[in-house]
């Protein structure tokens, strides 16, 4: 068993938890944060995004031990109070998802390519990027 | 149009919860005293099962019980079922092998659930299940379908000699072959259509509570129509009468068909809950997923199609066969026959048609229907057919199909469907304009400089949706009733809840169903809330497939809303001394036509409420229900073309430009639809370009079971579509809505397919035209040689 704490969304939380126990089980199963979603088995559908200390990470294949003392922000830590993101904003304006499951992971992944790109994001960039994120494009 | 009625670009009220990380899917769920399944699955795609030796397992930490097929049996439960009835053409039924949720004494794919464990967490589960054991005595196996038929293949179910499950014809086999036998060309292809695995990203999952107080069970399940889970799990496998089951399909994140049907796993963990006393959970696995959600597409097909001197079409002779794999499904029989054949006449008048279909079993995962569903399979024949008869014609691909199109409607074809309504020039014309068709030359000239192979290749699609007219269905085998219910609710305070039987995965329907009752009832959407997906709140609905919620759903929504509206008229009409005839309903308000004298929408509602002036005799209450029974399919059709650049060195294909045209009757939400389309058209896209379910000839293992073996297309695969509608209302439903939701996978795999097969020259090229199919094809066409 691993002790962990780290601040998930601006709280400190601290848990004892089994060594294996993946980043992504921990936010779900002990925290309750059900938005950070896992699609496959792979590290490859990118549904489990989160930012950890401002970096996106696939949180599937990441172990809650090895971020012990780090700053994690997941879809629910997101929007700044009942302010949206903008990003966030930007998925519902331009109808950028349908189900909703791999969303969270996107708009994770966006945000962090955006922060890296400083805002001179092209189309060709933004598509090549998401090369980790799969969705069943619009129509679910 | 109001701004948030019928036809406006409303942003969705469903995305709010899903951009913050609040939707709540079934694996989100969880209820004291959870516990975790795990199956136990075959490794062997046929193999006998021995024995089964849980001993081991059952003292391993956390285990609470370890269950089998023999006491699945034991206890009552009813195998799997297929609910369409298909009779081969000598009028004997279908050979419909016993399909029981844990198999007992035989494993028939790989993946197949032979049994379960129940632990209090998943790795305890999980590794429980790898400790029962099995003892597995191997058969010889089968995985393709044309190999199934062959005289020795192994045998997979005992009551399906040859493997054969039905031997089914459709059309004039006579008038079809005479046509061909008198024909001035005829065009002849080899088509497969590549078996697909659905990959809803959000996995299946199943959360199953028992309560044994009540004798009640609850049942959270990724579904797409959760009260036909309800039937059938009640009637069928006799886990609990309906009363004593509550279904529950929250958010459910995508489902393309795959969640229609109800798995071995729902059935097992229901029965686990009761048995093991606790309540129990299951979520596959992505490599679970692509063993046991029932897969898409996979047949083989001959087809010729016979032109007249003046490039007619006389005559259509298509023979296919289909691969069902080791069980069959819910809808199985039903896809490749009132779901394929029926489409065959595409776009065209084509007098004679005849279609012979051979559904087989494999030792391969089940076969269902799948985005499309048969359609997809007809238009990639038709498509592909006529493309390919213009070349050999040299005649322009557009011209031969205008020359062939249907233009008065209703048209019957042979083969059962009656087209209602439809202008396939408008939407020919419409994406030969978007696509710049006529500049082709050009790009291809200036493509060729830059040492790229240009192709351009159309596709003219229609479709069946609005699922389906009761009787009809009913004649042609299917085991249920394909209406739908609705009720709508108007609270004292004039705000409305509606109920629905459809159900929304990605649809938007929370949005498109709002701004129906919004453009009806003039009040806003904030007002309106719809609630889906609960056998609890909603009464009966037979669910969201088939592109059937706009046409069928939302009828019968309207429905109900005539009856809300009849009855607030006739109250207000009261209140103000008017003439019900007079009455108008509009922005929040009840108007007296002509006059100075309205209520406000609430007052009325309250006064249906308060119940203290209402008309003599009238009950109280605003709260209607109806329930709507097309009395059509709707044929939704459209026009795409591709255009592509194959890199000639590695046989690389860029889609280069992509345009649809589709006539989807009336729209409720242009975005929702647009973004549908784009759906719709990247599947078909992946179908065509990098989607191929392989399976191991020799030994029935799944080859392609990951994302790394399984590509899916991403970002950078597709381009920006050039996506537009032409439109004529549908006839045969109140609001003149056709259905969208599957049309871009039916139309882009023939329009991708014919774009590279003009790039490099060969016709022949099988889906999905990967980089090496390509360039192996281009190695051996004309197109080559002529460049040595
Ligand atoms: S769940 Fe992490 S990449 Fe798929």
């Amino acid at each position: 068993m691993a002790n962990v704490s780290m601040t998930v969304n601006g709280r400190a939380v601290e848990r004892t938890v089994e060594d294996r126990t993946l980043l992504v089980q921990f936010l779900r199963e002990d925290l309750g944060l059900t938005g950070t979603h896992v699609g496959c088995d792979t590290s490859q559908c990118g549904a489990c995004v989160v930012h950890i200390d401002g970096k996106a990470v696939k949180s599937c294949t990441t172990l809650a031990a090895q971020v012990d003392g780090a700053s994690i922000t997941t879809i629910e830590g997101l929007a700044n109070g009942v302010d949206l993101h903008p990003v966030q904003a930007a998925f519902k304006e331009h109808h950028g998802l349908q189900c909703g499951f791999c969303t969270p992971g996107m708009i994770m992944a966006a945000v962090d390519m955006i922060e890296r790109h400083g805002g001179k994001l092209d189309e060709k960039t933004v598509r090549e990027e998401l090369e980790g994120n799969r969705e069943r494009h619009h129509g679910c | 149009m109001g701004v948030e009625g019928i036809g406006a670009r409303v942003p969705r009220k469903e995305d709010k919860r899903f951009i913050t990380g609040k939707g709540r899917y079934t694996d989100d769920m969880s209820v004291a005293g959870m516990c975790k399944a795990a199956f136990v699955r075959s490794p062997h795609a046929h193999a006998k099962i021995a024995g089964i030796d849980t001993a081991a397992a059952e003292k391993m930490p956390g285990v609470i019980a370890v269950l089998t097929g023999g006491q699945l049996k034991e206890d009552g439960i009813g195998d799997i079922i297929c609910g369409w009835m298909i009779h081969s053409k000598d009028g004997s039924p279908m050979n419909m092998g016993a399909n029981p949720a844990l198999a007992v004494d035989t494993a028939r794919h790989v993946g197949q659930a032979v049994a379960v464990v129940i632990a209090e967490t998943q790795a305890q589960a999980r590794e429980a299940a790898d400790a029962v054991n099995v003892n597995w005595q191997e058969l010889p196996a089968v995985a393709s379908a044309d190999a199934a038929l062959a005289a020795g293949a192994p045998q997979i179910h005992e009551n399906a000699p040859n493997n054969l499950i039905y031997d089914w014809e459709i059309g004039d086999a006579a008038a079809a072959d005479a046509a061909i036998a008198g024909a001035a060309h005829v065009t002849k292809l080899e088509i497969s259509n590549n078996r697909l695995v659905p990959n809803a990203m959000e996995p299946r999952a199943a959360l199953a509570d028992y309560n044994a107080a009540e004798d009640h069970y609850t049942l959270w399940t990724t579904s797409q129509n959760p009260h036909v889970a309800r039937l059938v799990l009640s009637a069928f496998y006799q886990v609990a009468p309906e009363h004593k089951l509550r279904v529950i399909a929250p958010d459910v994140g995508g489902g393309f068909g795959s969640k229609i049907y109800i798995y071995p796993e729902e059935i097992v963990c229901l029965w686990a809950s009761k048995k093991a006393g606790v309540p129990v959970k299951w979520t596959a696995d992505r490599t679970e997923a692509f063993l046991t959600d029932a897969h898409g597409r996979d047949h083989i097909t001959t087809a010729e199609m016979a032109f007249d001197a003046n490039n007619k079409m006389i005559g259509l002779k298509v023979d296919t066969i289909a691969n069902f794999g080791a069980y069959m499904s819910l809808f199985s029989s039903a896809v490749p026959t009132y779901l394929y054949a029926t489409l065959l006449s595409g776009q065209y008048v084509i007098p004679a048609i005849h279609c012979n279909v051979r559904a087989v079993y494999t030792n391969t995962t089940p076969v269902d229907a799948y985005r499309g569903a048969g359609r997809p399979e007809a238009c990639y024949v038709m498509e592909r057919l006529v493309e390919t008869a213009a070349r050999e014609l040299g005649v322009s691909p557009a011209e031969l199909r205008r020359a062939n199109f249907v233009g008065e409607f209703p048209y019957q074809t042979p083969v059962i469907m009656a087209y209602d309504a439809g202008d396939f020039d408008a939407s020919l014309n419409a994406a030969m304009a978007g696509a710049d068709y006529a500049g082709f030359a050009g790009r291809k000239a200036e493509a060729e400089a830059r040492g790229k192979l240009r192709g351009i290749g159309m596709a003219c699609y229609i479709e069946a949706c609005g699922i389906a007219p009761s009787q009809a269905v009913g004649s042609l085998g299917a085991g249920v009733g394909l209406w739908e219910s609705a009720e709508v609710r108007v609270n004292p305070v004039g705000t409305i809840e509606v109920l629905t039987g459809s159900h929304s995965h990605g649809q938007g329907h929370e949005t498109t169903f709002a701004q129906l009752v919004a453009e009806r009832l003039g009040v806003g959407l904030d007002s309106v809330q719809i609630v889906h997906g609960d056998t609890d709140k909603v009464q009966f609905g037979m669910g969201t497939y088939g592109s059937r919620s706009g046409a069928v759903g939302m009828s019968a929504i309207s429905k109900a809303i005539d009856k809300v509206e009849a009855k607030a008229k006739k109250i207000a009409a009261h209140l103000m001394e008017a003439a019900e005839g007079d009455i108008e309903i509009a922005d929040g308000e009840v108007r007296v036509a002509g006059t100075d004298k309205k209520l406000g929408w609430h007052e009325v509602c309250l006064a249906a409420y308060t119940a203290h002036n209402l008309p003599e005799g009238m009950e109280p209450g605003l709260k209607e229900g109806a329930f709507y029974d097309p009395a059509n399919f709707t044929f939704p059709a459209g026009c795409y073309i591709c255009e592509v650049e194959v890199d000639p060195g590695t046989g690389h294909t860029d889609i280069v430009q992509f345009v649809a045209a589709d006539d989807f009757g009336r729209i409720i939400n242009p975005m929702i639809v647009e973004g549908q389309v784009h759906g719709g058209v990247v599947q078909g896209i992946g179908q065509a370009l990098l989607e191929g379910c392989q399976y191991d000839p020799e030994t029935g293992q799944l080859v392609t079971a990951t994302y790394n073996d399984y590509p899916m297309p991403r970002a950078d695969d597709v381009p920006s579509f050039d996506v537009s509608t032409t439109e004529t209302l549908c006839p045969n439903n109140p609001l003149g809505i056709k259905g969208c939701g599957e049309a871009g996978a039916i139309g882009s795999p023939p329009a991708v397919i014919n774009a590279i097969t003009d790039a490099i020259g060969n016709n022949d090229l099988t889906m999905p035209a990967t980089a090496e199919k390509v360039w192996r094809a281009l190695s051996a066409s004309a197109v080559a040689q002529a460049a040595e």
